[in-house]
């Protein structure tokens, strides 16, 4: 599917959704739980989370590709993981800012 | 992308920490009543069939409830300056009718029989009677949506409508906190006022952050000294002319007695050096950061923070000491350029227009469209230029640059190295009409109690250390200058005193 900034997902396995924050140009294979993302709150059949992605997704926590392709905010937390064209997506290390405001 | 998406990870993440407390009627509400009472504003919003929501009022619980219910109706949130007068708020407020208006209790009846305007006082908007919130329409993720509108200060001229999309917002938040990062005893004492973009940020941060916000709708620095102790505050974030209040409260005090006080940031207008030293010694166990940043940029684009402000204080080299008078370094995310007038970007240490891009910068009004050129760079009109490391300083406005003779003239410049003189406290350049040179150097000071400079000891420290062209000319003593309440210093009201 072509992965629009901004939009969110939902996964088809778990209770995960993520937000886009930036996103490959052209079509791209999102999973969570080795299945299919597709637009939050499309519904369907819940199947189960693959025992190959199960590794969870936090909320809170950005994702990453290693080329820097795309990020991905998860927004609910579930039990599957991500990943980009059968490629695991990555934690992103958090950083340190002063508070400003 | 969603302001609301924020406030529903933070409301699912804590739902029964307490987000806001209002200092002054002790209304508090938890991240899950904030969630579910801007669903209920939103209804009502929506149901008025307005095309804004706009709020006159102080800060209160009503300010962060109003932010996420137009983002969740998808309305523009649009917070008016209820400091203007009369005429003024309805010049504002004839450039966003139809409008949804939440307003004090005072102003209950003022719009009653108003066309196009559907008022709701705060009371009744805290209030709402919508049963079945929660069967709402979801929010539009949709990042082009506009999710405030905030008219610019005006200090030179009409106030602009600044418009800030869903992307923008979001943008600066997901760049600039960490979710969930705050420990449950964090506090922030939050004292700008809600139609200023610090006050709608620090809503938006902290409850990203999951941090508790006390509301101080009144700033008086006595108050603000009482509650940052009795509520055991972490942060908070100040303009210059606050920060200087309190210095003067804590008078005679050997420590501003506030452990819990992690970090103090600053911003919003030039601080001077002698009261942002005063404070690093009364506050010795907080960390300063000092923020620059406009309305047109979703806030913050540039930071001073703690480490570099204790490198700058400690270093005895004057190159790298003027930094702590600096804006510090961009933002993750943030480039900034030093242009001239023809648009050519200009060397290290030179002055020249401050040009911004990001995906926080908007650069767009309502009204007039982008300014910002077509791959984003948006001319800020402050006058600025980085030094060897890239920290960032602030001359001013361009509109301020005085021209003499054909030169070009910071006031900031001239102002930097007057406040390093130990009889003044505070500072105004500003240029007045002269029959020879086009425009000559005014000064306006005001001296510290108990000290004093005459006109001549002033034009000659200012001799010594910058070219002869930058001396004032004339100079004013002042028991105080003017500034606008969010710290903005009116220059123009200065300059009608030289010409009177």
């Amino acid at each position: 599917m072509l992965l629009k900034t901004g939009a969110r997902l939902g996964s088809s396995v778990c209770n995960a959704e993520v937000m886009v924050i930036s996103a490959p140009d052209g079509d791209a294979e999102l999973t969570c739980g080795g299945a299919a993302m597709a637009e939050a709150g499309a519904g369907g059949d819940k199947g189960t989370v693959s025992p190959d992605h199960s590794g969870g997704v936090q909320i809170g926590k950005r994702y990453v590709d290693a080329d820097g392709t795309i990020e991905l905010l998860c927004v609910k937390p579930g039990e599957g993981s991500l990943a980009l064209n059968g490629t695991a997506l990555a934690l992103k290390d958090a950083k340190k800012l002063p508070k400003t405001d | 992308m969603n302001t609301m998406m924020i406030l529903e990870m933070a409301s699912s993440a804590f739902a029964d920490r307490i987000a806001f407390t209002n200092s002054e009627d002790g209304t508090s509400i938890t991240y899950q009543q904030l969630f579910d009472n801007s669903g209920k504003a939103a209804a009502a919003a929506l149901a008025s069939k307005n095309d804004h929501l706009a709020i006159r009022d102080v800060n209160s619980v009503a300010m962060p409830i109003g932010i996420f219910a137009s983002s969740w109706a998808g309305l523009p949130f649009v917070p008016l300056n209820y400091r203007l007068t009369e005429p003024e708020i309805e010049a504002l407020l004839a450039r966003i009718k139809p409008t949804y208006l939440v307003t004090n209790d005072e102003h209950s009846t003022t719009y009653a029989n108003q066309a196009d305007i559907t008022p709701v006082t705060r009371s009744d908007f805290l209030n709402q009677v919508i049963p079945n919130a929660d069967t709402a329409e979801p929010w539009s993720m949709e990042p082009e949506d506009v999710a405030v509108l905030l008219f610019t200060s005006g200090t030179t001229g009409e106030p602009k409508a600044a418009i800030l999309r869903q992307k923008h917002l979001v943008s600066y938040v997901l760049g600039s906190v960490e979710f969930a990062s705050a420990e449950e005893d964090e506090a922030a004492l939050v004292c700008v006022p809600p139609y200023h973009i610090a006050g709608i940020m620090a809503v938006l941060s902290s409850v990203y952050s999951g941090r508790r916000v006390v509301q101080l709708p009144n700033f008086d620095a006595q108050t603000w000294i009482k509650l940052a102790r009795s509520e055991k505050i972490t942060t908070a974030f100040l303009v210059p002319t606050m920060l200087s209040r309190i210095m003067e409260a804590l008078e005679g005090e050997e420590s501003a007695n506030m452990p819990h006080l992690a970090s103090l940031s600053y911003g919003g207008g030039k601080m001077p050096l002698s009261v942002l030293e005063r404070a690093m010694k009364l506050f010795p166990n907080t960390e300063f950061t000092n923020a620059y940043g406009l309305t047109e940029t979703s806030s913050t684009i540039s930071v001073l923070g703690p480490e570099e402000h204790r490198i700058a204080a400690a270093s005895e080299d004057s190159y790298a000491r003027r930094r702590l008078v600096s804006v510090g370094v961009p933002m993750p995310g943030i480039e900034i350029e030093i242009r001239d007038d023809e648009g050519t970007v200009l060397p290290i240490d030179t002055a020249g227009e401050i040009y911004v891009r990001g995906e926080q910068v908007s650069g767009e009004y309502r009204g007039i469209g982008k300014v910002a050129t077509d791959d984003g760079w948006f001319p800020t009109k402050d006058r600025g230029y980085t030094d060897s490391e890239g920290f960032l300083f602030i001359d001013g406005r361009a509109d301020d640059i005085i021209v003499r003779g054909g030169e070009n003239l910071s006031p900031g410049e001239i102002e930097d190295v007057l406040l390093l003189h130990d009889a003044v406290a505070d500072v105004a350049i500003v240029g007045i009409p002269d029959e020879q040179w086009g425009e000559a150097v005014a000064l306006a000071v005001v001296l510290k109690q108990d000290k004093s400079a005459s006109e001549d000891e002033l034009r000659d420290w200012v001799r010594e250390r910058l070219r002869s062209s930058r001396v004032p000319q004339v100079v004013k003593y002042m028991a105080e200058l003017p500034y606008n309440p969010t710290g903005k210093l009116l220059r123009r009201i200065i300059r009608d005193e030289f010409v009177a």
